[in-house]
């Protein structure tokens, strides 16, 4: 491929793999890794900067990024040092390694965002807290405290509109899935499943633990960023009680 | 209002060529399945290729024409009637005022595509007119059309609005169709004895080689719990790993084909979920997922490997002929 290139430039240690036809999976480790992450971020950030011609989207993951291209676009662009690549995966290859050079993934380290997520725990909006509670040999009030004490951060987002994998929640309230799933989860269900929390975005079936739910809406359609979270952004769950959720949904709050 | 739905069938939305550069939000692009079958459609009435079509799954949708109009209906042969008469596919046709068109019987495949100069105006979400059925949004109010429901066409090209104004000469009943056709874009042959390209997926070298093996030489037969947001296989030889492994999840394609531990594979479609944690043992040639598309539960198809150089090469050529067609059109009528 583009030996020499590598060998003039420290290039950080990843794999490149065709998704098929026209997208290339960059895998940066093996590991939920907070390093590993913050290089897909800062990755897939300095594409969409400054993108190849061709190129479509990055979807970041917890250690890797998929960049998904037009290949007519991509043949149409290439450069008199481009037509010899055998495929246009050569080519994308070829023009990634220029975003790969580590210098440049250690520079400009941007702040992250904290998002607080107002959450009314336990009742009808949370009716696992209990079980959450005894399983781990804590009170209601623990569970509570342990989970909107940490700071949690959103790895990626996938499996729904506006879904964050959040990392960083205490083992000691950790819980098993429920063991038949419930046939519907309400929208913004805050919950447990392992060592996992997350806030359901749209109303789904699914396993959580469920220990609350937040008036806000994760995934917003007419905005121009439809996500109220972002990859990288660190969030902090926020206890209100029924009646402030009650304003929050009526939009008073 | 140009379209009355009388009927809706099984599902029909509201799609076009999907919703991009929202992935990383969760958002998966979604749009048509036969993406080959809704161009070629947008193009027989002078579409620019990426206008919102209606995508008829199985038959029973019945519609009612409530102005003359300029339209073509591409994908599977679904027995379409216009007032009763015969309406051929793979080719457009100006319609009057007070047709019914029908879609009687699935005969092959099993997702059909009409486009209407100017293409169906839905607001846009997030760039596309795409129907996303689990987030409730874009397409006709983020569902399936209703009986009752109206559906009303943009503004049509300056080239629509030709070649209407050249067949208005010719009519002479309800329906005016023309001497000419696309049907080779027509995928009814590929879907008597399927065959669907496909390439190693990035998980490919984890797995048994006898799976390996299995996946490119047996029989898979789709299973009934299969739709837009992806297709289950079921094969006599379940895939297997070497040694188990976990997937990080990760971003999937349309046409990923994913494996999860009962070892009965899944080809994640237009709605699937934009990551996914199972290992990936192939992914479906780009060109092949118009074909993929219209074979339906209970089908049997086998996969065929070629390599991620033939993809492209493919995929660059149905380019190539796809762009053939839409300047042959907008030649005729120059």
């Amino acid at each position: 491929m583009s030996g020499n290139h590598v060998s003039v430039r420290q290039r950080m240690a990843c794999e490149l793999l065709p998704l098929g036809d026209s997208a290339v999976l960059i895998r940066l480790g093996d590991r939920i890794e907070l390093e590993t992450n913050q290089k897909v971020m800062k990755l897939s950030q300095r594409l969409e900067a400054q993108p190849f011609a061709g190129w479509i989207e990055c979807v970041p993951a917890f250690a890797s990024v998929a960049v998904h291209y037009d290949p007519v676009l991509v043949m149409k662009s290439r450069t008199w040092e481009e037509v010899v690549h055998a495929s246009l995966f050569e080519t994308v290859c070829f023009r990634l390694e220029r975003y790969l050079s580590s210098d440049q993934l250690h520079l400009n380290e941007q702040a992250s965002r904290t998002v607080e997520i107002p959450v009314c725990y336990g009742g009808e909006e949370g009716p696992d807290l209990s079980f959450v509670a005894s399983h781990n040999g804590l009170t209601e009030e623990d569970v509570i405290a342990i989970h909107s004490s940490g700071d949690y951060r959103v790895y990626m987002l996938g499996f729904a509109p506006g879904f964050p994998y959040l990392g960083g929640m205490s083992e000691r309230i950790a819980a098993p899935r429920h063991q038949t799933p419930r046939t519907t989860i309400p929208q913004g269900s805050v919950g447990i499943a392992g060592k996992q929390t997350g806030v359901y975005p749209l109303a789904t079936p699914g396993g959580w633990q469920l220990v609350g739910r937040t008036p806000l809406a994760l995934f917003r359609p007419q905005d121009e960023i439809p996500s109220l979270l972002r990859a990288g952004d660190m969030v902090r769950f926020i206890p209100i009680r029924r009646k402030q959720y009650e304003l929050y949904k009526e939009g008073a709050l | 209002m140009s379209i009355t739905v009388i009927r809706s069938g099984m599902l029909a939305t509201i799609q076009d060529l999907g919703r991009y550069r929202y992935q990383k939000y969760g958002v998966v692009p979604g749009g048509a399945m036969d993406t080959g079958a809704a161009r070629v459609a947008n193009f027989l009435v002078g579409n620019a290729g990426d206008e919102a079509v209606l995508e008829v799954t199985l038959a029973g949708a019945m519609l009612l024409i409530e102005e003359d109009m300029l339209l073509a209906i591409c994908g599977a042969d679904m027995k379409v009637t216009a007032s009763g008469e015969r309406l051929p596919l793979w080719r457009p046709a100006l319609v009057k005022a007070g047709t019914t068109i029908h879609f009687e019987a699935c005969h092959s495949g099993c997702r059909s595509y009409l486009a209407v100069a100017g293409g169906f105006d839905v607001p846009k979400i997030m760039g596309s007119r795409s129907t996303y059925l689990r987030a409730a949004i874009g397409g006709f109010m983020g569902r399936g059309v209703k009986a009752g429901d109206q559906l009303s066409a943009g503004v049509a090209s300056p080239l629509s609005m030709r070649m209407m104004k050249d067949w208005e000469k010719k009519r002479f009943s309800n329906v005016t169709v023309p001497s000419w056709h696309a049907s080779h874009f027509a995928v009814a042959d590929e879907l008597a004895k399927p065959l669907i390209r496909a390439m190693p997926g990035t998980d490919y070298e984890r797995f048994m080689a006898s799976s390996q093996a299995a996946l490119f030489s047996q029989t898979f037969r789709i299973a009934p719990q299969s739709d837009r947001m992806g297709y289950r296989l079921n094969g006599a030889e379940t895939l297997m790993l070497d040694a188990p492994f976990e997937v990080l999840s990760e971003a999937v394609a349309n046409g990923t084909v994913q494996v999860p531990s009962d070892g009965n594979p899944i080809v994640l479609l237009a709605d699937r979920q934009t990551t996914g944690g199972y290992p990936r043992i192939a992914q479906v040639a780009t060109v092949d997922l118009p074909v993929f598309a219209q074979l339906k539960p209970g089908d049997r198809f086998r996969f065929e490997a070629i390599t991620q150089q033939q993809a492209e090469r493919l995929y660059l050529d149905s380019e190539r002929d796809m762009a053939i067609l839409k300047a042959a059109i907008a030649l005729k009528f120059n």
